[in-house]
C-alpha cells in the first residue's frame, strides 16, 4: 500500500527545496493533488451536472455532444466587397457564424472621409452606412446564421444590419448574434480603440440598447462583457475574470434600476474572454467564473429562470502569447490555448492566425486557424466527454482557489463603490499595469520561458514571412467616391430630421437613444454622423490611462 | 556638469487604443531613471510635434499595434518642418517587415517588435538620446 507520506518523502529526495510554483494569477501550485485537496462541499452543490446550477461543468446539458461551439473567426479588411468575399470563403470552410471587424476609423466613430486615407481599411472593413452593410452581407443568410458585430456604443453596425434585414424582408425576430465590444467599461480601462462616448454617456446608451434588443430583436445578445481586453492589457486570468464579473454586476444593476426584468435581460448577457496558454489556469478560470456568475444572478439579481444563470462566453486565443520569433510555433500555442478554452466549456471560439504578430492574418493563416478547431474536435475527439477535466484533484482544487481569488477581488471592487467608480479612480488600470510589468519582468529575467524569445532561439529571418497586403489606394479612392455619391443620393432632409431627433433623445432621460440610432440608419445617416452627434451630446470618450 | 537624464515621449498616433505596450515601456523607461512624458492614444501628429518642442524631448517612442505606423513618416516630415530633425523617433509594436524597411528609410531610428527585451529598449533609448544631444552640440 502506498501512502501520501511515503510519496512526499520520495518526492523530497528527488526535488530539493520548495516545490511550489505560481501560476499567472499568483496561486501556488503543488506537484501533486490528491483526494485530500478536495473541497468538503458535496458534489451536487459544488459541481452539479451540466446544464444545472451552479453550472461548473457546463451551461448546457448536452454541451458539445449536442452542438459544437460556434467557430467564429473575426474578419475584416478593405472595403465591403472584400469582406463579402472573405466571409463567403470562411463559410464554405465550415465556419458557422460570422463576425464583422470594421476599420479602425469606424471603431473610432468616423466616416472614411474624416480620417487620414493611409489608414483606411488596413485593419478592418470600412463600413459607413446601410448600403455598405448591404454589400458586405450580400448573399449571406442573415436570418439563419449568427452575426457578431464588433461595434461599441452607439451600435450603428447593428442598426445598419437591421435596416438591411428590413429591406430584405427578414424579420428582426430572426436576427441572431451579438453586439461584441458593447462593454464600455473594458474600453475605458483597457482597449481604448473602442471608447467612443464619454463613460457615463456610453453607460446610458448600453442600457437603451439592451432594452431595445430585448423587445425588438429577442434573439440578439446586446451585451458582451469583455475580459479579453483587460487580460490582453496585462491583467492576470483571475483579475480579468473578476473585473469582468464586476462590470456584469454594474450592467445588471443598471438594467434593474431601469425597471427591467432580470429574467428578460440576463439570458441575453454574454461574455468574451482571452484564453492564454496557461492551460489549467484558464480551464479553472472558466469553471470558477461560471459558478460565481450563476450565484450572482440567482442571489444578487434575483433571477428565477435557470436560463438567466447561464454564463455564456466566447473565447479568443491570446494574441499576446504569440511570438514574432519562429512564428510557425504559434500554431502550437494556439492549439494549446484552444484546448484550454474547449475544456473550459466555451460557446464560441476564435483561434488566432499564427501570423497575427506580423499583420492582419493572411488567408492561409486564417485557414489553419479554422482547421485547428476542426482537428481538435473531429480528430482529437476532445468533445466526446463533457467537462473531461472535471473531477481531477488538481483542476477541482484550482477551480476552488481561482474562485476564492476572484471572489475577493469582486469584494474589493464592491468596496470601492462598484466597477464604474473603481475605473474612474484608476484602481483597476493601476492593478492591470502592475501585472503587465511584473509579467514582462519575469520574461526578461527568464523566469517565464517563451520559446524563441528568451529560450531556444534560432537564427532566422522574419522578413521571409508574408504579411497581409493593405487595400490598394485606388480601391480606397473609389470607395471614397462612392461614399460621396451615397451622401448625395439619399434624402438629406430625412437624415437631418433623424439626426435632430437623435440629439433630442440623447438629452431626454426616458427616451431610448438606440431606437433613434436605428431610425437614423434606416434613412441613410452615416456612422460618422450618428457617432458625431452623440459625441457632441453625450461627450467624447477620453479614457483614463494610468502609468 | 550634472547629467540630464534622457527625455522620452511615449505616445500613440492614429486610431489604435491598445496601450499595454506603451504603458509597459513608459514604466520601464521611468524605472531606468529617464524622464518620461506619457500620453493617451490618438494624439494628433501636430500635437506630438508641439509637445516635443515644449518638452525639448530627445526621443519619441511611437507604439503601433494596428497599422498606425503607416502615418509615422508624416510625423517625421512634420518634425523636420518644425526644425526638429535631431529628435530620434522609434516605433514599437506590430510592424510587418516590408513596412519596417519603409519606416527606417523615412528616418525612423529603430523598430522594436514583440519579444524585444526591456533592457534592449532602455539601452537603445539611452544611446539615441546621446546621439540627439551630440547632434545638438550638447555634451552629456
Amino acid at each position: 500500500m502506498s501512502s501520501l507520506a511515503q510519496w512526499e518523502a520520495e518526492f523530497a529526495k528527488g526535488v530539493v527545496g520548495d516545490a511550489t510554483t505560481y501560476n499567472r494569477s499568483g496561486i501556488g501550485i503543488k506537484p501533486l493533488y490528491t483526494p485530500k485537496d478536495q473541497s468538503s462541499v458535496p458534489y451536487e452543490e459544488a459541481l452539479g451536472y451540466p446544464g444545472s446550477y451552479p453550472f461548473t461543468r457546463g451551461i448546457y446539458p448536452t454541451m458539445y455532444r449536442g452542438r459544437s461551439w460556434s467557430q467564429r473567426q473575426l474578419i475584416g479588411l478593405g472595403v465591403p466587397e472584400d469582406y463579402n468575399l472573405r466571409v463567403k470563403e470562411i463559410l464554405d470552410l465550415g465556419a458557422s457564424a460570422l463576425s464583422l471587424i470594421p476599420c479602425n476609423s469606424v471603431f473610432r466613430g468616423y466616416d472614411a472621409d474624416e480620417v487620414p486615407p493611409a489608414l483606411l481599411g488596413t485593419c478592418g472593413t470600412v463600413i459607413n452606412h446601410v448600403e455598405d452593410m448591404r454589400v458586405a452581407l450580400d448573399g449571406v443568410p442573415i436570418g439563419e446564421l449568427s452575426t457578431a458585430m464588433n461595434d461599441p456604443t452607439p451600435f450603428t453596425l447593428l442598426a445598419f444590419e437591421l435596416a438591411v434585414a428590413k429591406r430584405r424582408g427578414v424579420p428582426w425576430t430572426k436576427i441572431t448574434g451579438t453586439s461584441n465590444q458593447s462593454d464600455c467599461i473594458s474600453h475605458f480601462v483597457a482597449n481604448h480603440m473602442f471608447f467612443r462616448l464619454a463613460l457615463q454617456g456610453a453607460r446610458r446608451v448600453i442600457v437603451d440598447h439592451i432594452a431595445f434588443a430585448n423587445k425588438h430583436v429577442p434573439g440578439w445578445n446586446p451585451l458582451s462583457i469583455v475580459g479579453q481586453h483587460m487580460q490582453q492589457a496585462g491583467a492576470t486570468p483571475a483579475e480579468a475574470m473578476a473585473f469582468t464579473l464586476c462590470s456584469g454586476i454594474q450592467y445588471a444593476e443598471d438594467c434593474l434600476a431601469a425597471g427591467m426584468d432580470p429574467d428578460q435581460f440576463l439570458p441575453r448577457f454574454t461574455f468574451f474572454f482571452d484564453v492564454s496558454i496557461s492551460f489549467f489556469e484558464e480551464v479553472a478560470k472558466f469553471r470558477a467564473g461560471r459558478r460565481i456568475w450563476a450565484r450572482l444572478c440567482r442571489e444578487r439579481f434575483g433571477a428565477k429562470d435557470p436560463r438567466s444563470w447561464r454564463f455564456k462566453f466566447h473565447g479568443q486565443t491570446s494574441g499576446v502569447d504569440l511570438t514574432r520569433q519562429q512564428p510557425l510555433n504559434n500554431v502550437a500555442r494556439v492549439t494549446a490555448q484552444a484546448m484550454a478554452g474547449i475544456f473550459g466549456g466555451l460557446q464560441s471560439l476564435h483561434t488566432d492566425g499564427y501570423d497575427e504578430v506580423f499583420s492582419t492574418p493572411t488567408a492561409e493563416a486564417a485557414r489553419i486557424a479554422v482547421a485547428t478547431q476542426n482537428i481538435l474536435r473531429e480528430e482529437a475527439h476532445l468533445t466526446d466527454v463533457i467537462d473531461p477535466l472535471g473531477g481531477s484533484y488538481y483542476v477541482e482544487s484550482l477551480t476552488d482557489e481561482m474562485e476564492s481569488k476572484i471572489v475577493s477581488l469582486i469584494a474589493m471592487i464592491d468596496e470601492a463603490g462598484g466597477m464604474y467608480q473603481a475605473v474612474e479612480k484608476g484602481i483597476v488600470q493601476r492593478m492591470i499595469g502592475e501585472s503587465a510589468l511584473a509579467f514582462q519582468k519575469k520574461v526578461d529575467a527568464g523566469e517565464q520561458t517563451i520559446v524563441g524569445v528568451n529560450a531556444y532561439q534560432v537564427e532566422e529571418d522574419s522578413a521571409n514571412y508574408p504579411s497581409q497586403d493593405y487595400p490598394d489606394a485606388p480601391r480606397m479612392q473609389a470607395y471614397l467616391g462612392r461614399l460621396a455619391e451615397f451622401k448625395k443620393s439619399r434624402s438629406n432632409a430625412d437624415v437631418e430630421k433623424a439626426i435632430t431627433a437623435l440629439a433630442r433623445s440623447a438629452n431626454t432621460p426616458k427616451s431610448n437613444v438606440f431606437e433613434h440610432v436605428v431610425a437614423a440608419a434606416e434613412v441613410g445617416a452615416t456612422h460618422g454622423e450618428i457617432c458625431g452627434i452623440l459625441r457632441k451630446e453625450l461627450g467624447f470618450g477620453h479614457p483614463l490611462t494610468v502609468v | 556638469m550634472t547629467e540630464r537624464p534622457p527625455k522620452v515621449i511615449v505616445t500613440k498616433i492614429g486610431f489604435d487604443g491598445h496601450d499595454r505596450g506603451s504603458r509597459v515601456i513608459a514604466a520601464c523607461l521611468r524605472d531606468a531613471g529617464m524622464e518620461v512624458i506619457y500620453t493617451p492614444p490618438w494624439q494628433e501628429i501636430s500635437a506630438v510635434v508641439k509637445l516635443t518642442v515644449e518638452e525639448d524631448a530627445d526621443v519619441i517612442g511611437i507604439s503601433s499595434l494596428a497599422t498606425d505606423h503607416l502615418i509615422v513618416p508624416q510625423l517625421l516630415a512634420e518634425l523636420r518642418a518644425a526644425g526638429l530633425s535631431d529628435v530620434q523617433v522609434i516605433v514599437g509594436g506590430i510592424v510587418p517587415a516590408k513596412d519596417e524597411a519603409m519606416l527606417l528609410q523615412s528616418g525612423v531610428a529603430r523598430v522594436f517588435h514583440p519579444g524585444s527585451s526591456l533592457d534592449d529598449v532602455v539601452e537603445s533609448v539611452r544611446a539615441l538620446s546621446e546621439k540627439r544631444r551630440a547632434l545638438m552640440g550638447e555634451s552629456t
